[in-house]
């Protein structure tokens, strides 16, 4: 018996897929720039291969980290994934050790019991059928969980499910029709000739006592042959193409590769990498705060696949980075959402053709309009006084005085030779154009400000302003030291240019998203807080920081549910109720200040108000005025 | 007459007038205040709109109304808990007195807006920028001076801080503060006669009575200028003068002004005191979250709770006037509830 | 005074009913806020880019709600996103989405074509 008919749909999707996955890889490969073709090859004659085999092991099979953020959810994951492996693994085995001869074609492996129904009666051969037995029972465990999921998502730990399409409803029946048909297949033949383990032989003798098992079993190998090949065939244009092309991202972010500011095969498989776990909405505010689910990445990274219009959700987001921090797949959701806003005005770049089977480069891909320059009116710069350190307060600075008041004190108090580049207003730093996508007009915005700042000669740009400051950072070419004030405010005490008295506070500090998940400015912030007042925990502390809601990122959401968001956040930072909510943001000051009756503050109004003003200007500090009588002035 | 007992919860204007009206009809009542005296914002108040009388005049009506046998003044003391079974409620004070009462009157008032919320007017960091509670003080004290003593020579007045603005959270119009700045700004010229002031309003809300003959007036008689827009922030210069950054609405085009001193408009909130109440006796606020009255034409005295009465601002933004008339309707509330009670 | 690219029309009157209001009616159903501005000005007088040319954004929502199209078509795109104007904003008018839904509705009529 080498042959049955029901194996044809499982032979016809098995070798389709196979044959998919070598044309999709040619075009995906075909599509990389030079460099990343060069680094893919890198890659895969190098280490990075042996990682990927480890981080393909521990995350696509194991699901590492899904375990570690929700068991629950990871388990359903690990025994769907890593079962289905070792029952192909183990069956592979089987085949070859106990079928008619070795090296069979790949269905004999899958149907093994329908082609030796008497095995596994005795000796070793119990003992391996005892194995595949358990290896079945685990995955049907988590296929039990994946069933009560998607009716009750809070049994897995999850708030909430993602919404199918009629595709993915075909191909997610056909995928749990697979383990249970296989089940009650080997369970009737087994029964019919008294074979089979704990499982499929008790179950079996059992339907085997009062039905016909030996002529209800073929139906059954049927249906698990069908739902195998359904399923096979509709993978590429389900979201359960994310199985394959999870290993395709680990070998090419292995290899080096990155998502970049435009559409191409990186971004792509990224996006058909989500398996929609969810884990993204659980982490983002604008879902437990506000109550808003259909922005998130897994609803963007589905509205891409489909080939949607994204244009409202894509802009509909803070910006906070939450999800990037938690994807179990590691996408770069962020990336990938900027991407999706540039296309906003430039259209989108990729179609999808035979039913999203592929999908191609944009003929008519529009390049952007408005050749002409937008901000031609900005003044030219004049040079200006010679300095050290040049101070940029930033457009929301200009908005809470306190701050840049502070700052003013503070740089007065450390003797330095500064001066104020947008006292009375500059031009806008280019970052919130550029997380609307319109990267062409930040520039002239960068190319204006990088001119004034050259032209003063400074050594070191501080900013108040974390948004200013991941823009100057990564979008300016400057040649100077670019220093969040924190950042310099730490490098002031270190080296002993300012003073500080102790104000015995009970402060919170609340990390904003673009200076810790933005720029990794997490531990300098802290530790200036730490000279001049007592810190405590929040709960949310660095990666793990909340948005405030007054996001520049979101240029969609409604103030009122930017309020929602702020009281939320505010309540959960002040539930240990300090005495001052500390941040290091003009944005987030603002936001907080109307969202709790906690004293919202920013670091550099509480150094202003513990430094001490050094009694003679010039010559140094250090010399000239001991701490005792510092202590006195004040 | 009438028999019954009452407390009146805060001392300001609207409590001291329905205590008063309750004592007069045979009512022992109980006047609680947290303030070490009674008498409420009016104390601090100068002079009143729109007449620009003597606010000692009112004030002295209302001590003449509290002054009788039948009601007991509690300074200095706040309700800590309580209790309403049988008909009585059983109040608990902080300091440990409890008074059984058959009504309360609810009379907690406002609180002004804290206007080192609009961080960008910058109260409390620049030197000048003052409240029109800080100004009243000034006029009280006779004398209209800057931190460093000169006299100040251009004057801006600040509508809406704190009022019809849902960045802080209030979206609703305190409708004094228009009357106000127009009164403040005809006292600071006659402080003040070479002084120039100029109101920065988004609409000028003159509803009460004589309230636009008075506007009429601070424009024909001390030469107040209006300029529509609202500021959006405050900068100082480097000779320590105030600049203010408007847009003039009408004219269509940013407006730029130095000047000496700011006053800021502040709005009337929903008082910490009332917030306090409405946890104790369970009372329902509104979206603007001053108490929320069983009916807005025919019921604003009465309350979610039997026995339970408003009286004054602590249900909405009001002027004197309409305070004592609130509080004489809820003093006629809690007769005609006493005597319903009786039969 | 500089006319910033205002086309000096040819009557005074705004011609109410002739006048297309199709990308106000795009806006209004797009951003619902666009019809809480009471023309206060706080968002023209702390803009960022007002500060070096007359650039008003309570100008150009009123233009476009009465359909005067043609002067914002040449001005909305000087807008530099920065966001002080949403800050300021008393009635909470989402001040940066109604910028981009304009720019979008010049860029693609169709979106918003009668």
């Amino acid at each position: 018996m080498q042959f049955d008919p029901f194996v044809i749909p499982f032979n016809i999707g098995l070798y389709f897929i196979l044959i998919y996955a070598v044309v999709r890889s040619i075009i995906w490969f075909r599509d990389l720039s030079r460099p990343d073709k060069l680094r893919l090859q890198r890659g895969f004659f190098g280490k990075a291969f042996g990682q990927s085999l480890k981080e393909i092991f521990l995350e696509s099979l194991i699901h590492r980290k899904i375990l570690r953020t929700n068991p629950r959810l990871g388990y359903m994951h690990m025994s769907l994934a890593f079962g289905w492996f070792l029952l192909i693994l183990f069956g592979t085995i089987e085949a070859d050790i106990f079928g008619e001869k070795h090296l069979n074609p790949p269905y004999k492996a899958i149907f093994f019991k329908f082609f030796n129904p008497g095995h596994g009666i005795g000796g070793f051969e119990a003992g391996y059928a005892f194995l595949m037995d358990l290896i079945l029972l685990f995955i049907l465990s988590g296929l039990f969980l994946a069933v009560i999921k998607r009716f009750t998502p809070k049994v897995v730990g999850m708030k909430k499910s993602t919404k199918l399409k009629s595709l993915d409803r075909v191909a997610l029946t056909s995928l749990w029709l697979i383990f249970p048909s296989r089940l009650i297949a080997e369970s009737l033949t087994s029964g019919e000739y008294g074979s089979g383990s704990f499982l499929t032989g008790t179950l079996g003798s059992w339907l085997a006592s009062f039905l016909p098992a030996g002529e209800l079993a073929y139906p059954f190998w049927w249906l698990y042959s069908l739902s195998l090949g359904t399923f096979f065939i509709l993978l590429p244009v389900t979201r359960y193409l994310h199985i394959p092309a999870e290993l395709f991202l680990i070998f090419m972010r292995n290899s080096g590769i990155r998502t970049g500011d435009k559409a191409g095969s990186y971004s792509e498989i990224q996006a058909h990498s989500c398996s929609s776990c969810g884990i993204c909405i659980d982490q983002c505010q604008m879902n437990f705060s506000a109550g808003i689910n259909n922005m998130q990445p897994a609803y963007l990274i589905t509205a891409i696949r489909n080939n949607e219009d994204t244009s409202e959700i894509a802009l509909n987001c803070l910006m906070c980075g939450r999800c990037d921090q938690k994807c179990p797949v590691g996408i770069e959701i962020s990336a990938v959402r900027m991407i999706q806003r540039r296309e906003v005005y430039t259209g989108p770049e990729f179609r999808n053709v035979w039913k999203g089977y592929f999908r191609l480069r944009n003929g008519d891909h529009t390049p952007k309009p408005n050749g002409h320059h937008v901000y031609d009116y900005l003044p030219e710069t004049a040079g200006s006084e010679k300095t050290d350190i040049l101070y940029f307060a930033g457009c929301m600075t200009h908005l809470t005085p306190a701050i840049s008041r502070s700052m003013v004190k503070i740089l007065d108090a450390s003797g330095l030779k500064w001066s104020f580049l947008d006292k009375d207003g500059g031009a806008c730093c280019g970052r919130p154009l550029m997380l609307a996508g319109n990267d062409k007009e930040a520039r002239e915005l960068i190319n204006h400000t990088s001119e004034m700042i050259w032209k003063s000669g400074a050594h070191t740009l501080v900013t108040s302003c974390p948004i200013c400051y991941k823009v100057f950072r990564e979008s300016y070419y400057l040649d100077i030291e670019v220093l969040h004030h924190t950042q310099f405010i730490k490098n002031l005490i270190d080296e002993d240019l300012v003073r500080m008295n102790f104000l015995h506070k009970r402060v919170a500090y609340h990390t904003p998203c673009e200076l810790g998940r933005g720029t990794l400015v997490y531990s300098e912030p802290k530790d200036v807080i730490r000279h001049v007042a007592i810190l405590e925990e929040t709960g949310y502390e660095d990666e793990n920081s909340l948005c405030c809601g007054g996001s520049l990122g979101n240029i969609k959401i409604s103030s009122r549910d930017r309020q929602k968001i702020a009281v939320d956040a505010a309540a959960r930072l002040t539930s240990r109720n300090p005495e001052i909510l500390i941040t290091s943001c003009p944005l987030c000051k603002k936001t907080f200040s109307a969202a709790t009756s906690t004293k919202v503050a920013d670091i550099s109004e509480i150094v202003a108000e513990a430094v001490i003003i050094p009694k003679t200007e010039k010559p140094p500090l250090k010399h000239s005025l001991p701490v005792a009588e510092a202590v006195n002035i004040f | 007459m009438i028999t019954g007992n009452v407390v009146v919860v805060g001392g300001g204007v609207a409590g001291m007038e329905v205590a008063g009206q309750l004592a007069r009809s045979g009512c022992m009542v109980s006047l609680i205040e947290k303030e070490s005296s009674a008498g409420g914002h009016i104390k601090e108040w100068h002079h009143l709109f729109p007449d620009r009388r003597n606010s000692m005049e009112v004030t002295d009506y209302l001590a003449r109304q509290i002054n009788h046998d039948n009601i007991t003044l509690l300074t200095g003391t706040t309700i800590a808990r309580m209790g309403y079974g049988k008909k009585v409620f059983t109040v608990d004070t902080e300091n440990g007195k409890s008074i059984s009462a058959d009504a309360v009157v609810v009379a907690t008032g406002f609180d002004l807006f804290r206007s080192e919320r609009k961080e960008e007017y910058g109260y409390g960091i620049y030197d000048n920028v003052i409240t029109s509670a800080d100004l009243e003080v000034m006029f009280r004290n006779g004398e209209i001076k800057l931190t460093d003593g000169r006299r100040p020579e251009k004057i801006g007045i600040v509508h809406c801080v704190g009022s019809r603005d849902e960045k802080v959270g209030n979206i609703y119009c305190s409708k004094l503060c228009c009357i106000t700045a127009v009164k403040q700004a005809m006292e600071l010229k006659e402080h003040l006669s070479d002084a120039r002031v100029y109101c920065f309003y988004m609409d000028m809300r003159m509803g009460g009575a004589l309230y636009e003959e008075t506007y009429r007036e601070s424009q024909e008689k001390y030469g107040i200028n209006f300029i529509r827009g609202k500021v959006s922030e405050v900068g100082e210069t480097i000779d320590h003068k105030l600049i203010i950054k408007v847009e003039d609405t009408l004219v269509g085009r940013p407006l730029r002004m130095e000047l000496d001193m700011i006053v800021l408009m502040a709005g009337m909130e929903m008082s910490k005191g009332g917030e306090q109440m409405a946890q104790i006796f369970g009372l329902k606020t509104g979206e603007n979250r001053f108490f929320a009255a069983a009916d807005h034409h025919y019921g604003s005295n009465e309350s979610n709770v039997e026995a339970l009465f408003f009286a004054g601002s602590c249900t909405a933004p009001m002027n004197i006037t309409e305070t004592i008339s609130h509080a004489r309707a809820a003093a006629a509330e809690v007769i005609c509830y006493l005597r319903k009670a009786e039969r | 005074m500089e006319k910033f690219g205002f086309k000096i029309s040819k009557t005074r009157v705004i011609d109410f009913d002739q006048n297309d209001k199709s990308v106000a009616e795009f806006i209004y159903t797009n951003e619902p806020s666009f019809r809480l501005c009471i023309e206060c000005g706080g968002c023209s007088a702390t803009c960022t880019a007002g500060n070096f040319i007359p650039f008003s954004l309570r100008e150009l929502q009123i233009l476009l709600k009465r359909g005067e199209t043609e002067k914002v078509k040449d001005n909305i795109e000087k807008c530099m996103l920065c966001g002080k104007c949403s800050l300021v904003c008393p009635r909470g008018v989402n001040t940066r989405n109604i910028i981009e839904l304009a720019k979008r509705a010049f860029k693609t009529p169709e979106l918003h074509a009668v």
